[in-house]
């Protein structure tokens, strides 16, 4: 039975997108521009690439379902009801792919590529007596980022850390930019009482300490909500859907609070737009306001859109590291490069030094970060004609 | 004597991805003490540039000086230390910019920023430069210097920042002031104040000045030699009156010829075909090859120096080259005709179009935190203004005055507070936005800035079908296509101009691309706001003879609003002029300019430099007689 998260649709969401954008830019000839820029631009290219991946493993790990329970028979169980009887463990494509590394745990700690654990044991000797020393693990020199406290293999972690990863930077992002763009653009360009009001909202908005906001957001709304691991029936809203899905509260009211730097901007260039004389001319031919700003003052401010969405993608990635840090963040079952760091500062005391945990987190988050802000650039610039043909 | 200035074959090259910009390329001139040098020429070809080598900032690190020497008082300044050239700049150089809105520093009040130079250059304590300051505000003309003192730039109006900006350079009595466009950016009026303030102090303290402009009679006027710089080169070089008598260099003959006035009415304006060649790539031989009336099998190939011929006068053209006109070379490869072709607007319907009866647009001021209307201004306040059919009405007035905001009430862009603008029968001011959907393709608008006036994200094609489709959704995209092709080319562009973005343009052809958006939904009459004035001379005169052109063959109706005269003198049939949201003084343009009747009008015509009228018909190219 399939399970669908409310943030999962977010990664449907941002995956449809970019089909989308590569099936039009077939045809429409200003987006084959666009993606002929981008192609000839190398680095953009290995970024994409990068991207690419992340954004596979997080589609991989958003496609889950429940397996029905098997009885003893080796037949498919049945309620009394007759109907059948699903575990409550929702297995990703991402699990069932990765099942031979998921599956392969240890007791606890082990340094990647090790063939002993970590920690010394009491063990029973060669000779017989009990002797104190290094267990061989049950499967040697096969993790190769090493396992953590619990025995699970690092990479897996990592890995099942990327889709919380994309969903926090994309998932923001998608609830900032409407809003942003709407009330920015309204505000710039009716003025009067419009923009009166927006103003209000987001100077009150910014004007209330960010933290604390989030902290009661996710106190309201988050704290019943599905943390990951096992889906009990208190989540399912109709058969499949989890819609009360903490980490998609999470990019809710991160997306809130962070909104209101973007509309700022958007509003003081839209103020700038419409007094330009391409809008006038616009307004010659009797241009209806929304054609106007569909045509001359948005596609003008999306350079404002990308380069907030590259500073602020960085940020959200780490905002949710310090939320789960204290307690507010994504569920510990979920897995989550902020979690990994969490724990990473006890491993650090230990010695000798459990590193791994740490580096594998801060690889895979580097490897998201860095990209995506390189190809932010690419795109912005690729968007702008006047960078065209250099 | 030494000369205050002297130049030797100055190079001022930058790097750039496509190879090196010789942006000045071996010049030389020499202006003494007391004398001015006015250096003019087309946009782009290296007079600012000149002006920065001189005050030594070229902007660094791509540009450099690449050769040569600047001797200020006989001393080499190409050399000095990052320190020494501080001292120089101010003790013995000042420079005034173009943008008298810019070039202040808007957080400090301007005694601050007066008395900070004085101190600065002349070793005056705070006391003494503080008396410093208020005589040089004086000296300038600004009134009560005192209190000026502590009030903060954006409180001064264009023409008073410019005169601060003067006072500043003046203050530390410079050797040398250089002047880059120092009044183009300024009212007509105002202009001439500026010139005349510049004239007087460099009388009284002798100073040297390097003049930059646009404006020919402003040179005419004011300078005593004239440098004509071409693609990085002086090619034409003579004392002032004698280059207005007798130009020899057909580039300088083009560049004076295409200045209207009244006495070119009923005829086509001279243009410069083809741009400015790029700094990167310069023709091998003469640089103006090409695009020169009267180019030789030769130019192409050999460079002609710069040679003095007659008492002073230099000029760098072959033509005048008796060796060369002998030689093999000087086969004609062009001979365009010298007499201008007319292009007469036939006047035949002389009944309205459109009436304009007492308009008043006003603009309600807001205070406080409710952003109450605390009161109005009043910026277009009661106008009456009758366009004829097929004719061109000119509104002059200076800067402020309500131009704008009275073509922009009359085409509906703004909706006005009272009045009514009769046009084809109907009152335009009682319609609502709807109702004015078929008028809108009837009356459009073309912009001054060659810049803003197009969307930078939308093709030409995008741009230009905008208006097709608000007004003409029925047409098939087939027939749109072929409808935006002909406009372009009635505009003077290829087909090819369709699928460009409008930074791929320079100035000139923006401005066509501006005018055929307005063009292609036919409209009967057409706001031309300042539609010529950012434009260099020669582009200038490409698209006035275009307007001309497009007003022949389809009988269109012109508001032409400007604040240059000698536009209005060429293209307008009758003149409205404006002062303080009224109109002061209206009727037919002769006998406007010939007799004017109101204080300001008087004022303005008189504010106007000008070449004598016997020269400006007399011009010709050379290589003709
Ligand atoms: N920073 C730069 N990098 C490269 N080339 C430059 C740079 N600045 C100027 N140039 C080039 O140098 C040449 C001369 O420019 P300059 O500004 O001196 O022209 P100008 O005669 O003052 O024009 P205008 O009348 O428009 O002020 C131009 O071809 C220009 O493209
Ligand atoms: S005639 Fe020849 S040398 Fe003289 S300006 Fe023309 S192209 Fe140059
Ligand atoms: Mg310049």
């Amino acid at each position: 039975m399939p399970v669908i998260l409310a943030t999962d649709l977010i990664i449907f969401f941002l995956v449809g997108a970019i089909v989308y954008f590569i099936i039009a830019s077939q045809k429409d000839g200003s987006l084959q521009a666009v993606r002929r820029e981008l192609v000839k631009n190398r680095l953009a290219m290995v970024c994409m690439a990068f991207l690419a991946f992340y954004v596979a493993v997080a589609l991989l790990d958003s496609v889950r379902y429940r397996d029905a329970v098997v009885g003893d028979d080796g037949k498919e169980a049945l309620s009394e009801g007759g109907s059948v009887i699903y575990s409550p463990e929702a297995l990703s494509l991402l699990d069932r792919a990765l099942s031979g590394i998921r599956t392969r745990t240890e007791k606890t700690y082990s340094a990647p590529f090790a063939s002993h654990s970590y920690a010394k044991e009491s063990m029973e000797g060669a000779s017989g007596g009990i002797v104190r020393g290094y267990p061989p693990l049950k499967y040697p020199r096969t993790h190769w980022l090493g396992t953590d406290r619990v025995g699970n293999d690092v990479l897996f972690i990592a890995l099942k850390g990327v889709r919380t990863g994309v969903v926090i930077g994309a998932g923001t992002t998608l609830v900032i930019i409407p809003f942003a763009i709407f009330f920015g653009v309204i505000a710039g360009f009716y003025g009067g009482a419009i923009d009166d009001i927006v103003q209000y909202i987001y100077t009150t908005l910014s004007s209330i300490p960010g933290v604390l906001l989030i902290v009661a957001f996710m106190l309201l709304f988050g704290s019943s909500g599905y943390q990951g691991g096992l889906v009990s029936e208190v989540h399912v809203v109709w058969r499949a859907f989890v819609l009360n899905d903490r980490l998609f509260w999470l990019c809710l009211i991160l997306g809130i609070t962070s909104w209101t730097d973007l509309c700022r901007l958007i509003r003081g260039e839209t103020l700038k737009l419409r007094e330009l004389e391409y809008v006038q001319a616009s307004k010659a031919f009797g241009a209806g306001k929304l054609g106007i700003i569909y045509r001359h003052i948005v596609p003008n401010v999306m350079h404002l859109v990308l380069i907030t969405f590259v500073l602020q993608f960085s940020g959200l990635v780490l905002a949710e590291a310090i939320l789960s840090y204290i307690g507010i963040g994504v569920g510990p079952e979920t897995g989550s490069w902020g979690n990994m760091i969490n724990t990473a500062r006890l491993e650090l005391s230990r010695e000798p030094v459990v590193w791994w945990n740490l580096l594998a987190a801060f690889a895979a988050m580097f490897a998201l970060v860095l990209p995506a802000n390189i190809f932010g650039d690419a795109v912005r610039d690729a968007l702008d004609p006047r960078l065209r043909y250099k | 004597m030494t000369p205050v200035l002297e130049i030797k074959d100055l190079k001022t090259y930058f790097k750039t991805p496509r190879g090196v910009a010789k942006a000045v390329d071996g010049v030389s001139f020499s202006i003494p003490k007391g004398g001015t040098f006015a250096l003019v020429g087309e946009s782009g070809c290296g007079k600012s540039m000149t002006a920065l080598s001189v005050i030594q900032l070229v902007p660094e690190p791509a540009g450099y000086i690449a050769g040569g020497r600047v001797l200020l008082n006989g001393r080499d300044i190409t050399g000095l230390t990052e320190r020494e050239k501080r001292g120089i700049r101010g003790n013995n150089i000042s420079m005034i910019f173009q943008e008298p809105m810019t070039s202040l520093n808007p957080v400090l009040t301007i005694g601050e920023q007066i008395i900070e130079a004085i101190t600065l250059h002349q070793g005056k304590t705070r006391k003494e430069a503080r008396e410093a300051a208020i005589e040089m505000l004086g000296r300038v003309r600004l009134p009560d210097p005192a209190a000026l003192l502590f009030a903060y730039p954006h409180s001064l109006s264009g023409g008073m920042r410019q005169r601060v900006m003067i006072a500043i350079a003046l203050s530390c009595r410079p050797d040398l002031l250089i002047a880059d466009e120092p009044t183009t950016a300024l009212d007509v009026t105002i202009q001439a104040q500026i010139i005349d303030l510049i004239d007087e102090l460099k009388r009284e303290t002798s100073t040297a000045v390097l003049l930059i402009t646009h404006n020919m009679a402003l040179v005419y006027t004011h300078a005593e030699t004239v440098g004509v710089m071409y693609a990085g080169k002086i090619v034409e070089l003579a004392p002032a009156k004698t280059l207005f008598r007798n130009p020899m260099h057909p580039y300088t003959v083009k560049l004076l010829r295409s200045i209207p006035g009244q006495e070119k009415r009923g005829l086509k304006l001279d243009t410069i075909p083809g741009v400015v060649p790029s700094a990167t790539s310069y023709p091998v031989g003469c640089r103006f090859s090409g695009r020169c009336p009267r180019e030789m099998e030769g130019c192409a190939v050999i460079e002609p120096p710069l040679v003095e011929r007659v008492g002073g006068h230099s000029v760098a053209c072959h033509l005048h080259d008796a060796e060369f006109m002998s030689g093999p070379y000087s086969r004609p490869l062009r001979h365009e005709p010298d007499a201008l072709p007319p292009l007469i607007v036939p006047h035949g319907e002389r009944e309205a179009l459109l009436e304009v009866k007492g308009l008043k647009t006003h603009y309600p001021i807001r205070k406080g935190l409710f952003k109450r209307v605390a009161g109005h201004l009043k910026a277009v306040d009661g106008i009456d203004l009758t366009v004829k059919k097929g004719s061109t009405l000119a509104l002059v007035g200076e800067s402020g005055c309500g131009k704008t905001t009275a073509g922009k009430s009359i085409i509906q862009l703004i909706r006005p507070t009272e009045g009514r603008i009769i046009f084809k029968g109907a009152d335009l001011t009682t319609l609502s936005e709807k109702g004015l959907k078929p008028f809108r393709s009837r009356m459009q608008i073309i912009f001054q800035d060659p810049y803003s006036s197009l969307n930078p994200r939308l093709t030409v094609k995008e741009t230009i079908e905008e208006g097709i489709k608000a007004l003409n959704p029925g047409l098939a995209k087939k027939a749109r296509e072929e409808k935006i092709a002909r406009t372009l080319d009635r505009v003077g562009l290829g087909p090819e101009a369709m699928l460009r973005y409008p930074h791929e343009f320079s100035g000139g052809q923006r401005q066509r691309v501006g005018i055929a958006r307005a063009l292609a939904v036919d409209p009967e009459f057409i706001v031309c706001d300042e539609a010529v004035s950012a434009l260099d001379v020669s582009v200038q005169a490409q698209i006035l003879n275009l307007l001309k052109s497009i007003q022949r063959d389809f009988g269109l109706s012109f508001l032409f609003i400007t604040h240059d005269l000698g536009v209005v003198e060429y293209i307008a049939d009758e003149v409205a002029v404006m002062y303080e949201g009224r109109i002061v003084e209206q009727g037919p343009t002769e006998e406007i300019f010939s007799n004017p009747k109101d204080a300001y009008t008087k004022r303005l015509l008189e504010a106007v430099p000008k070449i004598d009228a016997s020269l400006l018909s007399a011009w010709r190219l050379p290589g003709d007689h």
